[in-house]
């Protein structure tokens, strides 16, 4: 592998940046006061996510597609110098008659696996399906615990039910005390649990709202946004549903409509939720417009994070920074995260192309960069030296 | 026969033409894919239906099928269809 020029840019904080129209890496300087816009990697590709896996440092996934290309997945092991095609992409069984199976449209997310499973990752498709590495990214198997559940379609719905661009198993958390022990969030199926690594699934939907089916009780049909469990309390869940935010404490089972403590000016509806990595009571969101026709933009034009230092219990405005109106963004669900500096480093891409971000929890924020296209990811990460 | 490559996949190619044999498209598609590994998933999916928005024509006639018959006398273009943004 050749020397990466230093420049005081190296192992520090960078961002992983997937776009509609390629990879893009945003290095910060040592106090991450400063940053440089590296890529793009596979410029025109459609990369839904990109990650480096925190394991090694070293491994970055990127998982593309095109307008006319079908999905694969890309490793690269020299930060982005040079990609790699995976040898056999996440892909569907075939089946008989000809025709009539399943294809992945597009790989929505990628996960690294258990520390303890070093060469293991997890992956997202659209449709829902679930997909397993265990060669560092090179091959891929479906996890057929769930891609051929007998229940599997009747948990996600019929593909005609599918939300535009198809509905996507988004969100794979690992339990940090077993690597068996994972929950996945799907669209239009909701959040479901495994204890044997794959092999059998339960619904986890309950005290959650689907105020769009016939049932809004239902055991599953739900739509979560996006799933996490803190890494160091991983009995503590949280998502960010189509129906609010909500949290579980696992002992409970059910999950707790904490979004109704959000002001009812702004509302509770949303794509990403970011916890703190060092305390479960803190958790960040951003609020969009989901009234009426769901404009999916900041509420009233008036873009701010939302923070709770208290599991939810009460709510605060951070907008320090950000434009005080006339700022109508839109921010999907992998394009907000936090690092693990202290004090935290809070990120968001817009679907407008800019990245901002906070090095103090999110009291100020800056653009840290402008111009790229319409933005899917943004993923923290730091390079091993 | 000759397959014309279009640009979207000479990344696996590095040409834009590339001689092949192959008695049905999906045979010739198949010999693609062992000399330039991955290139047939890009335009056919797992259930060997050719993705939506490639085209493929034998001579002047569009193909949507990998059963199809050709001779080394054909031509086979791939093409990625006009799409939007």
């Amino acid at each position: 592998m050749s020397k990466h020029k230093s420049n005081g840019y190296d192992n520090n904080v960078a961002l992983l940046i997937g776009t509609r129209k390629g990879g893009f890496l945003l290095r910060s300087s040592s106090n991450r006061g400063k940053w440089k816009l590296e890529g793009p990697f596979l410029l025109g590709a459609i990369v839904h996510n990109m990650i480096l896996d925190p394991r090694d440092g070293r491994t970055m996934l990127m998982a593309a597609s095109t307008g006319h290309l079908g999905p694969t997945i890309f490793r690269s092991n020299d930060q982005g110098k040079t990609w790699v095609e995976a040898s056999a992409p996440p892909a569907f069984p075939k089946v008989e008659p000809e025709g009539s199976g399943e294809a992945v449209q597009h790989t929505f997310s990628l996960w690294p696996g258990h520390v303890d499973e070093p060469h293991v990752f997890y992956a997202g498709t659209a449709p829902v399906g679930l997909f397993r590495s265990t060669d560092g990214g090179e091959n891929w198997e479906g996890v057929a615990g769930f891609n051929e559940n007998p229940m599997r379609r009747t948990w996600i719905g019929p593909p005609e039910f599918s939300p535009p661009g198809g509905g996507g198993l988004h969100s794979l958390q690992i339990d940090p005390r077993d690597p068996r022990h994972m929950y996945i969030g799907a669209s239009m199926g909701g959040v479901f649990e495994t204890l044997d690594q794959g092999r059998s699934w339960q619904p986890l939907n309950k005290g959650c709202e689907a105020d769009f089916l016939p049932d809004p009780e239902a055991d599953f049909g739900h739509d979560p946004h996006t799933l996490r469990i803190h890494p160091l309390y991983p009995d503590v869940l949280y998502q960010q549903n189509h129906c609010g935010i909500y949290r579980m404490d696992r002992e409970d089972g059910f999950w707790v409509r904490v979004g109704n403590n959000m002001p009812k000016r702004v509302g509770d509806i949303g794509f990403p939720i970011v916890l703190d990595p060092r305390d479960p009571q803190k958790v960040y969101v951003f609020p969009m417009d989901g009234t009426e026709i769901w404009p999916r933009t900041s509420p009233k034009g008036k873009p701010a994070v939302y923070a709770s230092s208290n599991g939810g219990k009460t709510w605060e405005a951070l907008r320090k920074g950000l434009p005080p109106r006339h700022g109508y963004f839109t921010v999907k669900r992998h394009a907000m995260s936090a690092d693990r500096e202290a004090p935290l480093g809070i990120y968001f891409g817009t679907s407008g192309g800019q990245v901002w971000g906070s090095v103090d929890e999110g009291k100020r924020w800056r653009k840290l960069v402008d111009y790229l296209p319409e933005i899917y990811s943004v993923s923290p990460a730091v390079f091993a030296a | 026969m000759n397959v014309m490559i279009p640009s979207q996949l000479r990344s696996y190619t590095h040409t834009h033409q590339v001689q092949c044999s192959g008695d049905t498209l999906g045979a010739v598609l198949q010999e693609l894919d062992q000399r330039f590994p991955g290139l047939r998933f890009r335009i056919v999916d797992e259930q060997d239906r050719i993705r939506q928005h490639i085209h493929v024509f034998i001579n002047k006639e569009m193909t949507q099928g990998l059963h199809q018959p050709v001779t080394d006398a054909d031509e086979i273009r791939i093409t990625g269809a006009l799409s939007g943004g």
